[in-house]
């Protein structure tokens, strides 16, 4: 088993963070073997940004990743860069609030508006671990409890709650608009 | 958060981050760096690491100062290293040979990145192979180790500063930015065995501190112990004081090149995959031999029986290991991130035995598998 993660977007909306947490669940609490990887420009916000994660059974052989079986992305310049490069049969998850999309009809479409969520959770900053439990209702290579148990650690003690309940939102929001569909 | 003490269990770090924690897992106390990209990351958690545990941080003026500030250490007893890119590497190269003049144990980190000059900062190359090995002047014997993950940067810094405590020569970690920067599952030990360093056995007035023993590595005081410490990049004699004669610097140079060269079998490590059967073998190091496993995978499919030998010590070169390989296979492939670097040391121990051609890409990215598998096409075509 080889499974190919993408989560892009811009500076500063944690696109990295998340992908290293991704990795981390996969590596620590679901005894996988994960390699992350990161691409981004030299400002600290706005450039481009993306956090790529390959989960596999046995050691990655080449680090990078070849066609992703799930893509996140948080924007415009994320979606034009990445959205076509998604395995069909994947699952493509995008913000609608920041992402003006097509309906790709091969792959499996979900729109989260995660910032909006984190929003309406009080803090922007937590979109990304919305965006996690999302990923947590769609796919089931990293388990949920995997997830969350690496969002918690990750993130600073005095946030955990606020990030436990981002994890638990973007999960309900894709369990009741898209059903279990694992 | 990393516990206060040296690190165990199970991680989910860089290759860079695991640098770090190998240096101090093996005893590394002393660390002088200038920051560059892509080495940060280990300049960035030992200035954090290194005061939990009693341990010394220094952001230098430069590399040049980097460099220096780690051999004074290693003098002052202290297991010290350095860490880099190609612009900062360069600036160390001439204390790099004042460190094989003086024999001094320490641990010299190059992250490889895009060059000549700054070339690529943040992208990956494996352009500096050549200058590990003859980067300073003059004619001199050095160890050159090439991690191809962040579990293997962690182990090889841990042997990285045994070899330099029992050669006492500078060893050379040569990684690059894909294996510094990405995140992997790294374990760490309960147990890490500090390398001793090799003390005197005598007391201070009968030392000689170049005095070799039969093994040719003298025995190390240090500053401040009572004993005669004397450090000169000049020639030298047994005692440490310059000698001019062409008689004392061939015995010297040919000393400290043939310490390491007697005993290949402590310091060359290298690992076959898929070769018991392989008509073709992939050579590749670092990086680029995790992607030569990928087309080693499509030559199989394909129906070609190709394998991977890869070079975890790239100096000294494994002539013996790679001519008896050449004896073995039909031809070989080298997969590197330069233009033909350690290939030229391939084809010097194949010694026209089969052909050997390179799979080269000046750097900015990392091969394909593609690309692996089609130079292993090619070459399965010539020797047909």
């Amino acid at each position: 088993m080889r499974a190919e993660l993408r989560i892009a977007g811009f500076g500063g909306q944690g696109v990295i963070s998340a992908g290293r947490i991704a990795g981390q669940a996969a590596v620590l609490y679901d005894g996988k073997q994960a390699t992350f990887t990161q691409s981004y420009g030299p400002e600290a916000r706005g450039g481009a940004c993306a956090a790529e994660v390959v989960i596999s059974d046995v050691p990655v052989a080449y680090p990078l990743l070849t066609i992703p079986d799930v893509a996140i992305l948080m924007s415009q310049e994320a979606y034009a860069k990445y959205a076509q490069e998604v395995k069909p049969g994947g699952i493509l998850i995008v913000d609608p609030d920041l992402v003006d999309h097509d309906d790709r009809q091969d792959v499996r479409l979900l729109r989260v508006p995660a910032t909006r969520i984190a929003e309406s959770l009080g803090r922007r900053i937590v979109a990304n671990v919305v965006m996690l439990g999302a990923l947590a209702a769609a796919w089931s290579v990293v388990s949920k409890e995997a997830l969350l148990k690496a969002v918690l650690a990750a993130v600073p003690p005095h946030t955990r709650e606020l990030n436990q309940q981002a994890f638990e939102a973007g999960y309900q929001y894709v369990k009741e608009r898209y059903g279990a569909g694992n | 958060m990393p516990a206060k003490t040296i690190l165990t269990g199970v991680h989910f770090m860089n290759g860079d981050e695991a640098i770090a924690e190998g240096a101090i897992a093996a005893g590394c106390r002393f660390f002088a760096a200038y920051p560059i990209t892509p080495q940060s990351e280990i300049a960035e958690r030992l200035a954090w690491r290194l005061p939990q545990i009693g341990g010394m941080f220094i952001q230098m003026e430069d590399e040049i100062a980097a460099i220096a500030a780690v051999l004074g250490a290693s003098w002052g007893g202290m297991k010290a290293m350095t860490a880099t890119s190609g612009p900062g590497f360069s600036l160390m190269m001439e204390n790099l040979g004042l460190a094989v003049m003086t024999e001094t144990p320490c641990v010299i980190v190059d992250v490889q990145r895009g060059a000549p000059s700054t070339g690529l900062p943040t992208l990956v190359a494996q352009g500096d192979m050549m200058q590990a090995r003859w980067g300073s002047h003059g004619h001199y014997e050095i160890i050159a180790l090439c991690p191809a993950s962040p579990q293997e940067a962690f182990d090889l810094t841990v042997k990285a500063f045994a070899l330099a405590e029992r050669f006492r020569v500078p060893v050379l970690l040569m990684t690059d930015e894909v294996v510094g920067h990405m995140y992997e599952r790294v374990e760490i030990p309960p147990e890490v065995p500090v390398a001793p360093r090799r003390r005197p056995r005598v007391p201070p007035e009968e030392f000689l501190p170049f005095q070799p023993d039969p093994d040719l590595v003298p025995p190390m005081a240090c500053a401040g112990e009572g004993y005669r410490v004397h450090v000169t990049g000049l020639t030298h004699d047994e005692r440490g004081y310059p000698d001019m004669t062409p008689e004392a610097h061939d015995r010297l140079v040919r000393r400290l090149v043939d310490k390491i060269r007697l005993f290949p079998e402590e310091y060359t490590f290298y690992e076959e995959v898929q070769l018991a059967d392989a008509e073709i073998a992939v050579v590749s190091y670092g990086i680029s031999a995790r992607v030569s496993l990928g087309g080693i995978e499509l030559a199989r499919k394909a129906g070609i029986k190709a394998g991977l030998f890869r070079l975890i010590t790239a100096w000294p070169f494994p002539d013996e290991a790679i001519h008896k390989l050449a004896q073995r296979v039909k031809g070989i492939v080298v997969v590197e991130l330069n233009l033909g670097q350690m290939s030229r040391e391939v084809e010097r121990a194949v010694r026209g035995l089969v052909p050997v051609h390179g799979v080269f890409h000046a750097g900015g990215r990392i091969h394909t598998p593609e690309e692996v598998f089609q130079g292993i096409e090619e070459v399965y075509r010539r020797c047909r």
